[in-house]
């Protein structure tokens, strides 16, 4: 090329079509460029560059991310804690709620607001002569509860709590204001053998109502399961206040 | 026309076959690659002036990338690598806007 110069466009235009030997050496060198280039552009967006970091770049990159690391860690911790800190806060509302549902439901049944169910005796009183007085039903709930009767129930009428009152007439009780109706049964929840022994001691229920005055009799069941649905109805209280 | 062929070529199998480098060559191949982009524009600058040699410029480009090269290895020898890169860089882009300027003059007379 140096031996011959003809000017500008036309030169580059001879020399571009007509192949010669440092044509063939700037083939070589531009290929290895062009590869050289694509190897460095692919490397640098594959693996962000970190292949082609300098030693000392790299262990300051690792320091920067082990004191990250280590906040991050800090950080951890703390909300860990905190974390447990809320679970146990959890823990004991749920185990306080827990009680108080529990001591709602005991009271519920003592107060006679809540169903119950349990063994115990179902107990029918058969009176043909109408000679049951109010005086030996009230004795014979006193003596179930003596017994440990926690739940009782009249005719699957009325729930006797303790306030019940029992009146009326021999053979027309009223207990609650609800009128009895005849033969009686009553229904008591608590150890059966307990309850039954307690309505047959001498002297007793059992004894009261065959006895020559009543002339009636008495049968008594042990049942695994007393169910006893009725309620008491609550009244507010007018006067008493909780101290 | 051959030349511009072997740049494509060389693009196409860098994309297509993806060679990778020995990783102890890696850090080098960016300074390589200024090096030899330098030793181009210095190759199309002599062409412009009617003293373009293939020899001077095989020789050119090899010492080029060659000493690029090495320069930034021995800074990472004596731990002063990242600066002495940007030296290099800083020098071999002086080089190239100079043969850019010059090549420009002898394009468009301007």
């Amino acid at each position: 090329m140096p031996d011959e110069a003809p000017r500008g466009a036309r030169r580059f235009l001879t020399d571009f079509l007509r192949p010669s030997r440092s044509q063939a050496v700037m083939a070589l060198i531009l290929f290895i460029c062009g590869l050289a280039a694509v190897m460095q552009v692919t490397a640098n967006s594959a693996d962000a560059g970190y292949s082609t970091m300098r030693r000392s770049d790299l262990v300051e990159l690792l320091d920067t991310l082990n004191a990250q690391s280590r906040r991050l860690e800090a950080d951890i911790a703390e909300l860990e804690s905190t974390k447990s800190r809320l679970e146990s806060g959890v823990d004991a509302q749920r185990i306080a709620a827990e009680e108080a549902t529990k001591r709602l439901d005991e009271l519920g049944i003592l107060a006679g607001t809540l169903p119950a169910t349990g063994p115990g005796i179902r107990m029918t009183i058969v009176d043909p002569q109408q000679q049951l007085t109010p005086e030996i039903l009230l004795d014979a709930i006193g003596e179930l509860r003596d017994a440990g009767a926690e739940a009782i129930e009249l005719n699957d009428q009325v729930r006797v709590v303790g306030t019940s009152w029992v009146g009326g007439s021999a053979g027309a009780l009223v207990v609650d204001d609800v009128a009895l109706d005849l033969p009686l049964t009553i229904e008591a929840i608590g150890t059966p053998h307990s309850l039954e022994e307690g309505a047959r001691f001498r002297g007793g229920l059992v004894s009261q109502v065959e006895g020559p005055a009543v002339g009636g009799s008495v049968l008594i069941n042990q049942v695994d399961e007393v169910i006893i649905e009725t309620l008491h109805r609550v009244s507010e209280p007018q006067f008493a206040r909780p101290a | 026309m051959i030349a511009i062929l072997g740049l494509l070529l060389g693009v196409a199998v860098g994309i297509w076959l993806s060679p990778t480098l020995p990783a102890v060559l890696q850090p080098y191949l960016p300074i390589m690659i200024v090096a030899a982009m330098d030793a181009l524009f210095g190759a199309t600058r002599a062409y412009l002036d009617h003293t373009f040699s293939d020899k001077v410029f095989v020789v050119s480009f090899i010492s080029n990338v060659t000493i690029a090269a090495l320069i930034v290895w021995i800074g990472d020898q004596i731990g002063v690598g990242s600066q002495l890169s940007t030296a290099v860089i800083v020098v071999l882009g002086i080089r190239i806007f100079t043969n850019a300027a010059a090549i420009r003059r002898k394009v468009i007379h301007a």
